[in-house]
């Protein structure tokens, strides 16, 4: 206790420096935080994918359609749980670019596959029963004002109706807000869809499938390829997570050289501030002297200087992330279409937790050890 | 008297960056600092300009594509045999031996892989038109020769060549029932084909199942100015639901998703470590004028002004922003300018691929930023320099 009152004068010995040094921290952290955000948004949700989830696509590319009966057959296969298909609609709302996400499933098996949506069971029930319905993800929704229980005409870019046109109206029946997940997507019934198209009817785009054991993916994915070899929609089965990885890999270096350019400079900030923070233990060579001449021990000295290197690092590191969370919040609202999945991650908070104490020892402890190796008296003298 | 307070200013400023070399350290850093986020900056902002480059080379105003009406992409589009014919007929197209000159093409994604990570990357195979080599500026084979029509051979952009794996000469490239000989790869100045694999339409329709359809036309108009007669006689006609863009318009919008992106980040980015590198600057600023303390008084008390002093202050930090700028734009060039990329564009669910391209004008900007951030690090410390009361600061130690 007796080393706090030294430790608030030696903190108001300098305070605009303090001040400064702080605030390079806090937007170092800052930066380290955004980063990490966009880096998450970048790996297009890989960390969300189901380890127990399959996806199986039309091996020439993922824009070539699998006949439906596929669904059936993969459901035959030992060791897949449950299996729905997924066809991509080409929605639009109003204007060709109000571009939206718009999936149509199989309803029935919809929320088998993908338990995890947080839409209470009553809300899947009444969707499932109506032929019209559309579960609509909160940012969606928020963009063109939409409530449940509004009918809404979407069209689609690919389709047209039998009937003419190319609209196909909607009622919405959930919006679900996913915490950390993608709350950009629209479901719509595969039936409804299909029965009025012009063409690929009966086609869908890919299947999803759940497994008993996710052990046995790769196992059960190469069976599912070799029971569609040499036929006209040959497949290519992989887990969810290398799907999405070789999604995130086609945005391709941009995500991975924004993120190793960023780091070396949020690392150039560090080394700054940590310069910063050794100038001022060495300008103090005479106070320490004094201290010491005074009976402090070279730990209760060291001490002195670590608080206080850790008490800026740390709290600027606390401030940082804490204002990277509202940054985040703000960058996340305007690229919400691009990157829907744009939070900061909870490994980072663990990361930037180490970084910042290691960085307060390093830049403290360092030159105060050196310091305490020189003799009293040429301390004293040094000044 | 202006002369005067002049060869002050000349005088101070002198003598004080005569003693830089004494604070070497503290201002290494500030030069550190403000280098590195000049070269983020620039580095950033040469990712847009490049994919910029590639897309504004691609397009052209005297050239026309014609959509299905609604479409945005051609992914989404489709026009039959008859459509394509009505549209490659209209006014405003250039004939050539009574031919127009027009293109009918297919556009679909395969699936390779990319070479740096192996997993598999949409990129785009086009189904060509005899004439699609004049529809592009700067169309050449460089390795190889073109295809033949109505066999499955193909041709590759350079771009796809390098980012892809196994679409060099010689390969063979399976999708579907079809196994495509590449038989040559092409460049066309940079643009956006560079990124394709091309081949002929009509074998292309009988490998995909897709009939006598094609997604897209596109002509030679004969001046940019021909555009409204030849939109016109399109959408009068009672057989055609059309939407035409200039080839230009067409890619400015494909590419308005990811620079965007890119803006968004780079600016986020550049402010707050602008911010960064002003404390940084202020830091050692102010520490330079807390060092000089008594001399500083000593001038003060001889009877120099002021402003010479707040002049040499500033000079001192701008010319450590001006070093840090130019060497982070050096870092930026020599580390991105060039650099080979690929991305997906969103807008046609497929590859792009780019070099990064640090522009004069990107530098230029970096330059300036650089030494804005050493003029507001200078400034509050050389007006506490100023005003420093001539007895403490000779008291000084």
């Amino acid at each position: 206790m007796k080393y706090l009152p030294l430790f608030w004068s030696n903190l108001k010995r300098k305070p605009l420096r303090i001040l400064l040094t702080w605030a390079s921290v806090v937007i170092a952290f800052l930066l380290f935080g955004v980063l990490e955000a966009v880096q998450f948004a970048l790996s297009g949700g890989v960390s969300l994918a189901g380890q127990d989830r399959l996806i199986s696509q039309h091996r020439v590319s993922l824009i070539q359609p699998l006949p439906l009966s596929y669904l059936n057959q993969v459901r035959g296969i030992d060791g897949v749980r449950y299996a729905t298909s997924h066809d991509w609609f080409g929605g639009v709302y109003q204007d060709d670019r109000n571009q939206l996400v718009v999936i149509t499933v199989e309803p029935e098996s919809f929320f088998d596959v993908y338990p995890e949506i947080p839409v209470s069971e009553e809300d899947r029930r009444a969707w499932r029963a109506n032929r019209a319905g559309a579960i609509v993800g909160r940012i969606v929704a928020e963009q063109y004002g939409w409530e449940v229980g509004d009918v809404v005409p979407i069209q689609s870019n690919i389709f047209g109706r039998r009937d003419g046109g190319n609209a196909w109206d909607v009622e919405i029946t959930t919006i679900y807000d996913w915490e950390d997940g993608d709350n950009t997507a629209v479901y719509m019934h595969y039936d409804y869809v299909n029965e009025a198209r012009q063409f690929w009817v009966d086609e869908i785009g890919w299947l999803v499938l759940r497994l008993d054991d996710p052990s046995r993916g790769p196992e059960i994915a190469a069976q599912i390829d070799a029971m569609f070899a040499n036929s006209f929609a040959e497949t290519r089965t992989t887990s969810e997570e290398a799907f999405l990885q070789g999604f995130a890999n086609q945005i391709g270096n941009i995500g991975a050289i924004v993120t190793a350019v960023a780091s070396a400079v949020f690392f150039t900030m560090l080394l700054v501030t940590a310069n910063a923070m050794a100038q001022s233990v060495r300008e103090r060579v005479g106070e320490i002297a004094v201290l010491r001449t005074l009976g402090f021990s070279n730990t209760g000295v060291t001490v002195l200087v670590l608080l206080e290197g850790l008490a800026i690092t740390v709290f600027g590191a606390a401030v940082g992330l804490w204002l990277a969370q509202g940054i985040t919040g703000v960058i996340a609202a305007m690229a919400a279409q691009f990157l829907p999945l744009m939070a900061i991650p909870p490994e980072a908070f663990v990361v930037a937790a180490l970084l910042a104490v290691s960085l307060g020892v390093l830049a403290s402890a360092l030159p105060c050890a050196r310091v305490l190796r020189l003799e009293i008296t040429d301390e004293l003298r040094q000044t | 008297m202006l002369v005067s307070r002049l060869a002050q200013i000349a005088s101070v400023t002198a003598m004080n960056l005569r003693s830089l070399p004494e604070r070497t350290g503290p201002s290494i850093v500030a030069i550190v600092g403000i280098a590195g986020v000049v070269a983020v900056l620039t580095g950033i902002l040469s990712i847009r300009e490049g994919f910029r480059a590639v897309l504004d080379l691609s397009g052209r105003d005297d050239v026309a594509i014609v959509l299905r009406g609604g479409s945005t992409a051609e992914m989404s589009s489709g026009l039959t045999q008859e459509e394509t014919r009505l549209i490659a007929d209209a006014p405003g197209v250039v004939l050539e031996d009574g031919e127009p000159i027009a293109s009918a093409e297919l556009y679909v994604i395969v699936d390779v892989p990319l070479v740096t990570t192996g997993t598999p990357a949409n990129v785009p195979m086009r189904g060509v038109g005899p004439y699609a080599p004049d529809l592009r500026q700067d169309f050449q084979i460089v390795s190889g020769r073109m295809f033949n029509p109505g066999t499955s051979e193909a041709i590759v952009g350079s771009g796809a060549s390098r980012r892809f794996a196994d679409l060099q000469v010689g390969e063979t490239l399976r999708s579907g029932n079809v196994a495509w000989d590449i038989v040559g790869t092409f460049e066309d100045d940079g643009s956006v084909a560079e990124s394709e694999v091309w081949t002929d339409a009509v074998v292309l329709q009988g490998a995909y199942n897709r009939g006598t359809t094609y997604q897209s036309v596109r002509v030679m108009l004969t001046g940019a100015g021909a555009l409204g007669e030849f939109v016109d006689a399109l959408t009068t006609d009672p057989r055609l639901n059309t939407r035409v863009y200039t080839e230009r318009d067409y890619y400015v919008e494909q590419s308005s998703t990811l620079v965007t992106l890119v803006d968004i980040l780079g600016q986020t980015i550049a402010v707050f470590m602008g911010l960064a590198a002003v404390f940084g600057a202020l830091n050692t600023m102010y520490s330079a004028v807390s060092g000089r303390t008594r001399e500083i008084a000593t001038l003060l008390a001889l009877g120099f002004g002021a402003l010479p002093v707040v002049a040499s202050v500033l000079v001192e930090a701008m010319l450590l922003g001006a070093v840090g700028g130019v060497l982070g734009s050096l870092i930026a060039y020599v580390g991105f300018n060039g650099m080979q990329a690929s991305t997906i564009n969103f807008a046609s669910f497929s590859q792009v691929t780019f070099a990064f391209l640090v522009t004069p004008g990107l530098v230029l900007q970096g330059v300036l930023y650089a030494l804005v951030l050493g003029f507001i690090g200078g400034l509050l410390p050389s007006v506490r320099a100023a005003r420093l009361p001539v007895v403490v600061g000779l008291r000084a130690t």
